[in-house]
């Protein structure tokens, strides 16, 4: 580590420091306004003239919202989860291969799975939905997991595949000298060792599954698979003449909670460096 | 604890290269064996063939009878120690040690009973919680033998285990790998390639050089009778001198003087008109210190030595000549293969360090020739030892002598270069890729 003079340091915080404000306004804004009773939305001020916690409940169970919020935030957490799952076990495996094999066809692999990485959502959403239909797999959980992992599995595969390769290879040939299996030596040693990838990877997948409303509006119809960032869409004001915008943000905090829990988890994990005394160094 | 005996065994990568040229070794059931060569003549190749890691092109390899050609590293029941000792980082030391037996279920009473005994035997007790990131490289080195021992394997490979360590340290495992081996009695193959822990741990030592094996035999017969220039140019340290000669009618011409040497020296020599003496540094001497009943057995000469490097016990006198164009060729070629690069032709001599020769002056020198080693340059063999009592070597060692013999002839001096270029790739290909913070 360089060491920094106090110059470089001082501007140093205040550069984070702006990027940390600028980041951070719109969730504190977001927080504020779910605190603000609705005829104090439009108080002219950032902060609620009286926090109140009425947004909340209108949208917790036994609240007006909650038969739109309670299956729509069921629905993310369990597609979410499930894609996840899905797509570290399937990434780590086809990252694995890509890493260790030298096979016919892979950087052909590699690309295409870039390539569709960059392909915008949008432009398939039409046609799936059409498919999905003549299928049955519309408004169903399955439904939206599918498409999720095609956006989930090649970013993945990249960053498992970079996390693979700098495992040194000796470590895998010592574990079958000690006696394992391929498979052994896969599931003691390497899998530990790429635990930072995995982490990055689940949560990549979590946030993109979590996240995604473009999907999740086109390919649903109703609570039965709906999820959150959908579901935001069809909240309604008590009256035509009241906003929604309480309930809305109060639920946009409740979906990003588990998003930030996630994060502080697993930063510990996600910090490189795991391999360091593997070989000499 | 097994003998391993390999048959003809070959490397061939998958541009045809071949990195092992039909080897044949046996392994004697608790001996210590060394491969060593300078990098890329394909000694870790050979042991990762042993070991399972690489696949083996042609040939048997044979542990205590069993043919295990195809048998995954898992069977065959070999422990390594890698050249990064390549510890599982996510695992403290107590569960490295004993992670062979956690993949063979042994139950954990057992487990407990042997790590701790190989703790104990490497003096590991007080890291045993500790993560290998957190210990010194020789501790890891340690670590990493422990693995190796803990459970009953039936030989101990070891490729490159000091080169990481520091000088000193490693001297000092040296002497405990030597201490732990003649302990526990184990059949063991060691790679290295470097000649003084060749020489000082091996029961044999097999040097091979561009995948050929140029001869397997004891350290001491490595040194005093060596099978070609090769061998004589990589064992000792510093090298052996070659002096280029020209046969006149049973003598030899020097640039040192004419020498007639004993018979036995000569019996192997043929018609060759110009051949390679091999003198080791320590068969010349200031002549002053010679003992006068053994001064005539020697050359007694005049010459210029232009650096004196002084040790305290020992000192070395550097005598630069003038050499015919083609030898002093050779002989860089020669000296490129063995890792180093010679400048100029030049003589080094080991004085007694009582002596007190004079630096930039000309001084009278001795050269013994009862031990001298004469070579024949175009196919390298050593004409000294063509004339040994054979009863000298046993029939193992003969056999070595005729696979290097073989593998002269196949890698003579005249498609060295070509093959000088190649021998660089598959150096690369052995080593892993290293990702050390």
């Amino acid at each position: 580590m360089r060491e920094y003079s106090t110059r470089q340091r001082v501007l140093w915080i205040v550069g984070s420091l702006v990027i940390v404000v600028y980041c951070l306004f719109p969730v504190a804004w977001l927080t504020s306004l779910s605190f603000k009773a609705p005829a104090d939305l439009t108080n002219r001020q950032f902060l609620p003239t009286e926090p109140s916690t009425e947004n909340y409940e209108q949208i917790l169970p036994g609240g007006s919202a909650a038969d739109l919020f309670m299956p729509a935030l069921r629905n993310s957490i369990g597609i979410s989860l499930i894609a996840t799952g899905i797509s570290v076990v399937l990434s780590m495996f086809a990252a694995y291969a890509i890493a260790r094999l030298d096979f016919p066809g892979k950087r052909l692999i590699l690309t295409t799975a870039l390539a569709v990485a960059i392909f915008p959502a949008v432009s398939i959403v039409t046609p799936l939905f059409n498919l999905w239909r003549q299928i049955g797999l519309y408004d169903t959980w399955p439904g939206l997991i599918i498409p999720y992992l095609s956006l989930t599995l090649p970013l993945s595969i990249w960053i498992m595949s970079a996390f693979f390769r700098e495992i040194p290879w000796e470590m895998e040939q010592a574990a079958q000298v000690d006696g394992a299996t391929s498979w052994q030596a896969f599931r003691r040693v390497i899998v530990p060792l790429a635990a930072p990838g995995v982490f990055t990877t689940a949560i990549i997948s979590f946030f993109t599954a979590w996240n995604d409303f473009v999907y999740g509006i086109s390919l649903t119809s109703t609570s039965a698979a709906r999820p959150v960032p959908a579901a935001l869409n069809f909240f309604t004001g008590e009256s035509q003449f009241i906003q929604p915008t309480g309930a809305i943000s109060a639920a946009a905090i409740i979906v990003t909670i588990p998003v930030v829990v996630l994060v502080l988890i697993f930063q510990r994990q996600i910090v490189a460096g795991l391999t360091s005394g593997a070989v000499k160094g | 604890m097994a003998e391993i005996t390999l048959n003809n065994v070959v490397k061939r990568y998958g541009d045809g290269f071949p990195a092992v040229n039909d080897i044949s070794l046996d392994i004697a059931d608790g001996e210590f064996m060394i491969l060593v060569g300078p990098s890329g003549c394909g000694k870790s190749t050979l042991l990762r063939m042993i070991v399972g890691l690489e696949d083996i092109t042609s040939g048997d390899v044979l542990i205590a009878g069993d043919r295990v050609n195809d048998k995954a590293p898992r069977d065959r029941n070999l422990s390594m120690v890698f050249q990064n000792y390549a510890l599982y980082p996510h695992l403290t030391v107590y569960e490295n040690i004993a992670f062979p037996l956690r993949l063979a279920h042994a139950p954990n009473t057992e487990v407990d009973e042997r790590v701790r005994k190989a703790a104990d035997l490497l003096e590991l007790e007080e890291h045993l919680d500790r993560k290998p990131a957190n210990l010194s490289g020789g501790q890891r080195q340690r670590v990493a033998m422990g693995r190796a021992i803990v459970r009953d394997a039936q030989a101990f490979l070891f490729d490159e285990p000091l080169s990481n360590l520091d000088a000193k340290l490693r001297g000092q495992m040296r002497t405990e790998i030597a201490r732990l081996q003649k302990g526990l009695g184990i059949t063991t193959v060691y790679v290295t390639h470097d000649q003084v822990e060749a020489m000082t741990l091996g029961d044999r030592v097999a040097v091979m050089r561009k995948g050929f094996l140029q001869q397997c035999a004891t350290p001491r017969e490595l040194y005093e009778q060596p099978a070609n220039l090769f061998v004589a140019g990589f064992i000792g340290s510093p090298p052996m001198n070659f002096i280029p000669a020209t046969v006149v009618d049973g003598g030899f011409a020097t640039p040192f003087g004419n020498v007639r040497l004993p018979d036995d020296r000569t019996a192997g020599l043929g018609d060759q008109e110009v051949v390679l003496l091999g003198a080791r540094p320590e068969h010349f001497d200031d002549v002053s210190l010679v003992d006068a009943a053994v001064k005539d057995r020697g050359l007694t000469f005049d010459a210029h030595v232009d650096v004196i490097e002084w040790l305290g016990n020992e000192q070395f006198a550097y005598v630069p000549y003038e050499a015919p164009e083609d030898i002093t060729r050779q002989l860089a070629e020669l000296e490129r293969e063995l890792d180093s690069e010679a400048l100029r032709t030049q003589l080094v001599v080991a004085l007694d360090a009582a002596s007190r020769l004079p630096e930039g002056q000309t001084a009278t020198l001795w050269l013994d020739l009862r031990k001298l080693h004469v070579f024949d340059p175009a196919t390298g063999h050593n004409l000294t030892l063509a004339s040994a009592a054979p009863g000298a070597s046993d029939e193992l060692e003969q056999e070595a002598h005729a696979e290097a013999e073989r593998g002269l002839s196949d890698a003579g001096p005249a498609d060295s270069a070509a093959a000088g270029s190649t021998s660089d790739r598959v150096d690369g290909a052995e080593r892993p890729t290293d990702t050390t913070t």
